[in-house]
């Protein structure tokens, strides 16, 4: 499947993959970030439960040095 | 913090109790040390941060600003930089909320253009309505348009940030009017953000009456950054002592000499 990452496309085997082990996939544990599925915003607490599919848009974001 | 100051003169914003009123930027600094060492020289409680893409690139062992400048010792002030319509701006601060656990304090920016990044007043009032019924304690930085820094309190806001002259222009307090005007019929916090560039400027703005200062780019991009920051510190206080002291008035001339004319030596 094809998710679409904070713009770039990114392949994964399966057809859905849960937000834990996107997570996990992308070396992101313990970091402190938010995500956003097709627009809507994924509480932490269903991330266990939530999942990507094929042409699904994800935005991962967190916070930078800004004034 | 400096024991002659009155111990109640904390700034009060959103029922929140901050002894600094220097608010600080977290960007621009040349590493996360130089940041951290700033913000410490600054004695700064209120620290702004942008929200961006995570860099997915990036090794997992890289460092992250929030490891050097953590969330539990500063409040963190999450903006919505780089936002040119409300939409955007409103997606920014709920994303934000998420990432900050449910922190609702949050400072509302909405630029109308890239070159001079003036804001948009528009649709910066359209964002402000929605994210006060969301339930976000807003911060919203404006023009120094008194009647727009009124809508804006009117609207729900709990603090104006008027700008004093361009985001990173360091051209200082331009209006010094304007601002009084908004101090004068404001009810909540008046916090100059954008446009400071040296001590003198952060001084002329507490002693107008100002509530406190956000800045960013006059710490960062100073020579020394960190004595610059030391600087600013002792600006705000001064600038604050100076404003409640109540300063004497002006004249143009008067006969008024500080010694005695008594027993003058003839």
């Amino acid at each position: 499947m094809k998710i679409n990452i904070n713009g770039s496309i990114k392949e994964f085997k399966g057809k859905k993959i849960t937000a834990e082990e996107l997570i996990i996939q992308l070396k992101l544990s313990g970091k402190r970030f938010a995500i956003e599925k097709n627009g809507e915003i994924i509480s932490k607490n269903y991330f266990s439960s939530i999942s990507f599919e094929d042409g699904d848009k994800i935005e991962i974001i967190g916070a930078v040095g800004g004034g | 913090m400096d024991k002659n100051l009155n111990k109640n003169d904390d700034l009060i914003i959103a029922g929140r109790s901050f002894q600094s009123r220097l608010l600080i930027g977290t960007g621009k600094y040349n590493n996360f040390e130089e940041t951290k060492a700033a913000i410490d020289a600054s004695e700064a409680n209120i620290v702004t941060v942008a929200i961006r893409r995570i860099n997915l690139g990036q090794s997992p062992d890289e460092p992250s600003l929030l490891e050097f400048i953590s969330p539990n010792e500063f409040t963190y002030l999450p903006n919505t930089a780089g936002c040119f319509s409300s939409d955007e701006a409103i997606r920014t601060l709920r994303l934000a909320r998420e990432l900050l656990d449910g922190h609702n304090l949050v400072k509302l920016e909405v630029l109308g253009d890239s070159d001079t990044l003036f804001p948009n007043v528009v649709e910066t009032i359209d964002a402000a309505k929605i994210l006060v019924k969301d339930g976000f304690d807003v911060m919203v930085y404006t023009s120094d348009d008194p009647i727009i820094a009124k809508k804006l309190e009117d609207i729900g806001c709990c603090a104006i940030m008027p700008l004093a002259s361009l985001i990173g222009s360091g051209m200082g307090i331009l209006n010094p009017w304007n601002l009084e005007i908004i101090i004068d019929k404001a009810n909540i916090p008046v916090i100059v953000d954008a446009g400071v560039g040296t001590a003198s400027d952060a001084t002329i703005a507490m002693e107008l009456g100002c509530d406190g200062i956000l800045m960013n780019t006059a710490i960062a991009s100073a020579g020394n950054p960190i004595l610059m920051a030391s600087a600013m510190r002792k600006a705000i206080q001064s600038g604050r002592e100076a404003f409640l002291a109540r300063r004497m008035d002006k004249k143009l001339y008067s006969a008024s000499p500080s010694s005695p004319i008594k027993g003058l030596i003839k």
